[in-house]
């Protein structure tokens, strides 16, 4: 079964589309019409890159070019968390702390799932690697930036508490495990409610993309609950790396809370 | 019992303070909002960065680890802060006397935090911290949400409390006639340094 090609005048329609939502939001005075605007430019300039670089590099498909596209990956990925952080760690910390954890946990789990589940011939297969880091990085990326935008904006919001422990003579394990269990919830929620809901409320977008490339839906399912489950666990276990590290990068050798090692 | 040593310690603006208080004594610390009272409590109960040397004793600040420290030199904000649901589960055990003590009735223990008063808040974190047998104390303004009797009660509680189990009390007070009334040295904050003032006792 094969796909139906698209033209780019036929995406020009769905671009029309977004117009007249821009046009609508100028209208009612939203603000939001050239943020909107230039999203929607720049999913269709990096999708648009990225198709290109996918291409090249199916075509080359060597371990060592699919090993750099992972290493860029997750670079964008750890950068987007320092972005999307109010309070960040001041000395590069945030950046190091996101980028490690997405590490530890996307990309082991990516090259563990290559290797034992799927592995397709080499296990490297950049048709199979990428896609697979992609979606895992993305997510965990989510989990990481949710987790650590908790934890730090708990500990400025909590100082008050978090330093009456201390007081008291706790540790800074004990002052802060409230602080670090809320964070890591909130990291680990969307994940939580994503696999609640598939199926039901949403369809999920890996799933439906292959059922409209020709997959068999039980072939897609049983991807889709293989990257479910991936994700839940890079999610899960990125956040736990990434919260633990920032939470003890909050207190200092004195078991000081240090507010000041973040910055506005 | 032993006695808490404060060498060239310096935070903020204070510079090389020197204060050595005996067990059992109370030393008054007084001095213009903003000068910097708490924020030397905080450093002696080692929460805030400074230079200079404390000890407990013979015992460096730096020779424990921080929890260990704080549990001995114990510092009581002025603003206390309360996590639980209830005030019993901030407590260990169910130290009934300290409440009596304070003025208040076993059941606050039951209390919901969220209806507490400024005052309760105040006594019951002096109580709080009490109950954890502390070597040294750091009071910050101990009465300030207080109306006439209970700060009479508290005064005389906190006075016989620290004699008797002989731990050496830093107090940071706003109103002379109270320093003239628990002091037994009096010092004021100057020019970046402290002075010791007189006091009647």
């Amino acid at each position: 079964m094969n796909t139906i090609d698209l033209s780019w005048w036929q995406l020009g329609i769905a671009a029309g589309l977004v117009l007249a939502l821009a046009a609508c939001t100028w209208l009612a005075q939203l603000r939001v019409g050239r943020p909107l605007l230039i999203a929607a430019a720049r999913t269709a300039i990096q999708l648009a890159l990225i198709g290109f670089v996918l291409e090249a590099l199916f075509a080359v498909g060597s371990l060592l070019w699919v090993a750099l596209m992972g290493f860029a990956m997750l670079l964008l990925a750890g950068r987007e968390v320092v972005a999307r952080q109010q309070y960040r760690l001041r000395g590069g910390w945030s950046f190091g702390i996101g980028t490690l954890s997405m590490f530890v946990s996307g990309f082991t789990i990516t090259v563990l799932t290559l290797v034992v589940i799927i592995s397709p011939q080499p296990w490297y297969l950049p048709q199979y690697a990428i896609p697979l880091l992609g979606m895992l990085l993305g997510n965990t990326m989510t989990g990481v930036a949710l987790g650590l935008e908790r934890l730090t904006e708990g500990a400025r919001k909590g100082r008050g508490e978090i330093e009456n422990r201390l007081m008291l003579g706790e540790t800074w394990q004990q002052a802060s495990a409230q602080l670090r269990r809320d964070a890591m919830r909130a990291g680990l929620m969307p994940t939580i409610n994503a696999m609640a809901a598939a199926g039901i409320v949403s369809l999920p977008g890996m799933m439906t993309g292959q059922i409209l490339a020709g997959s068999s839906p039980a072939l897609a399912v049983k991807y889709q609950i293989l990257i479910m489950f991936t994700i839940a666990a890079g999610t899960g276990f990125g956040t736990f790396v990434a919260v633990a590290l920032c939470a003890r990068r909050l207190f200092d050798a004195r078991e000081r809370l240090r507010l000041d090692r973040l910055s506005p | 019992m032993s006695n808490l040593k404060l060498c060239d310690v310096a935070v903020g603006d204070l510079e090389s303070i020197q204060l050595d208080i005996t067990a059992g004594e109370i030393l008054c610390l007084s001095g213009p909002s903003g000068s910097g009272k708490s924020r030397l409590l905080r450093a002696i109960a080692d929460l805030e960065l400074h230079d200079g040397q404390v000890q407990l004793g013979n015992t460096e600040q730096s020779a424990l680890p921080g929890h260990r420290w704080r549990s001995a030199v114990m510092l009581v904000p002025a603003e206390s802060a309360w996590w639980h649901e209830t005030v019993g589960e901030h407590f260990k055990g169910r130290p009934e006397q300290l409440l009596e003590q304070v003025g208040l009735p076993p059941e606050a223990f039951e209390w919901q935090v969220s209806r507490l008063s400024s005052g309760e808040k105040q006594r019951l974190a002096l109580a709080r911290a009490l109950s954890r047998k502390p070597s040294a104390l750091l009071l910050d303004e101990p009465t300030a949400n207080l109306d006439k009797d209970n700060t009479q009660l508290v005064e005389h509680w906190l006075c016989d409390t620290i004699r008797e189990q002989k731990i050496p009390t830093l107090w940071v007070a706003h109103h002379e006639d109270q320093i003239q009334r628990v002091a037994d040295r009096h010092f004021h904050i100057e020019n970046s340094g402290v002075k010791e003032q007189a006091v009647t006792s």
